[in-house]
């Protein structure tokens, strides 16, 4: 490698790490926890079954998980000022990446709390718990043990899909990383430096999960029982 | 103490329960034999209501209920004074031992936390698994878990207690302790119906036998005239089959 590119990727490394913390990261925490709240809200409907409600959910899901989020952002992005809504790039992005993510992650909280004994809820009721306190005590945080692991799955690949933003004119990461290579053309050792970053980043989201499974074990009395 | 009459419950159609009364008094063991698929367990859902029944009454200490127009509220009320041990445990998985048995006491009676707590260990104390009260259902088997069950059950004072085959889902060696403790609560006086399958058990403990066939009480009368003049040749039958079983 010449003396040229080891300086471009020195100086340009914290330049990138910098959209990295600035944005990238700002933008999965932010857009990854309301996708979380839209998560179990629409699981919520769906298993309490909610006339109404329900079949709005369903809708949801369907659009979301049938459309490329590619596509979903250039038509919030481009599309929506056509009817006179015009969001800037940042909110706009996170509410993309909430709504997309939020429909997925909907239908992991679902199965987790759907593989909840049915007999624990039945139990509940015996000794006289209402339904919304079988749910925060007893059911949700089992449910929670379940989907973290897939959930901490979506988070990584959420990561990564940030980068897509940069197309509706986000300055993150890959943005900022294709500005460096256009001007010094030195796109193979640019690319695998934003590649190394991101390998960064979700490898202490993996250190994260593992920790977080081993402190939800412990909560949770050893492995989860399906009795 | 509680009466019921007409008791009828269909699936889909399907009718598992055929108009069934039953009477118990306070401090009566009622056991509920009979054939697999004869609505022992459907029965004992509906007299708790995690079933709702499709006509009946009930009378519970003075008070007329119309079983499929219960309120949810009037159920709650019902069932603290009433609880319920499963066939297959269900304890909540995420707690331990002790705070399977405070939970209802705290959540749902209201009551303060060093109460519950003390009183969570005397029901433990009860069954002989005060020193498993930090261990998760996980770690226990499946005897200690059904055990947990029952102290469950009996912290909350309940003036009745309906036990489901809560023997079925056990290990041969681990039944006789489960029994042990059922009998013992027998012997303090607790009211119970319990639907079992453990013949010897029913013939030592119960006061008095109802057997379920096709959805219908064929009898339900104190146990000696039960087990020693019984006089139908449906019943007879069951109990010989069973008797060869023991042998």
């Amino acid at each position: 490698m010449s003396e040229r590119v080891i300086n471009i990727l020195i100086t340009s490394f914290p330049r990138i790490l910098g959209q990295g913390i600035l944005v990238t990261i700002p933008l999965t925490v932010i857009s990854f926890s309301l996708a979380l709240v839209i998560a179990v809200i629409c699981a919520m409907i769906q298993i309490a079954d909610i006339k109404g409600l329900k079949q709005i959910v369903r809708f949801y899901i369907w659009i979301i998980r049938g459309t490329p989020l590619l596509v979903q952002l250039y038509l919030v992005y481009f599309g929506l000022p056509d009817l006179g809504i015009m969001l800037p790039a940042f909110p706009c992005a996170i509410a993309v990446f909430a709504l997309n993510e939020g429909a997925y992650c909907a239908e992991t909280v679902r199965a987790a709390i759907e593989a909840v004994p049915k007999g624990q809820m039945e139990a509940g009721y015996c000794v006289g718990m209402s339904y919304t306190q079988i749910m925060c005590r007893i059911v949700l945080p089992q449910a929670f043990r379940t989907a973290f692991p897939p959930l901490s799955n979506s988070l990584i690949s959420m990561v990564k899909d940030t980068s897509l933003a940069a197309n509706i004119t986000v300055m993150e990461m890959f943005m900022e990383t294709q500005r460096v290579a256009g001007r010094t053309y030195e796109h193979l050792a640019l690319y695998s430096e934003v590649a190394l970053i991101y390998l960064m980043f979700c490898t202490v989201i993996t250190w994260l999960q593992r920790m977080g499974e081993r402190k939800l074990n412990a909560m949770n009395g050893g492995e989860v029982i399906r009795a | 103490m509680l009466e019921v009459s007409g008791l009828r419950k269909a699936f889909e159609g399907n009718e598992i329960l055929k108009g069934v009364d039953l009477s118990i008094s306070k401090g009566d063991v009622l056991t509920v034999l009979g054939p697999s698929g004869g609505g022992k367990t459907t029965l004992l859902r509906c007299l708790n209501y995690l079933e709702q029944a499709d006509a009946g009454t009930m009378v519970f200490q003075g008070k007329r209920m119309d079983m499929p127009t219960l309120s949810r509220k009037e159920i709650a009320a019902y069932r603290r004074h009433t609880a319920f041990v499963f066939q297959s445990f269900n304890l909540f998985a995420n707690k331990t031992a002790l705070r399977n048995v405070m939970e209802g006491l705290i959540v749902a009676r209201k009551m303060p936390r060093a109460e519950a707590e003390e009183r969570a260990e005397a029901a433990l104390e009860r069954v002989g698994l005060r020193d498993k009260k930090d261990a998760y259902p996980s770690q226990l088997s499946g005897g200690q878990q059904q055990r947990v069950a029952i102290a469950r059950a009996v912290a909350g004072e309940p003036d009745v207690i309906f036990f489901d085959e809560p023997t079925s889902a056990l290990d041969p060696e681990l039944i006789g302790g489960v029994l042990d403790v059922i009998q013992h609560l027998a012997e303090d006086g607790m009211t119970m119906i319990v639907v079992t399958h453990e013949i010897n058990f029913a013939r030592h403990v119960s006061t008095k036998v109802l057997f379920m066939d096709e959805g219908r009480a064929l009898a339900c009368m104190p146990a000696g005239p039960f087990f020693e003049e019984q006089k139908l040749e449906r019943i007879q039958t069951f109990l010989r089959s069973l008797d060869r079983k023991d042998e």
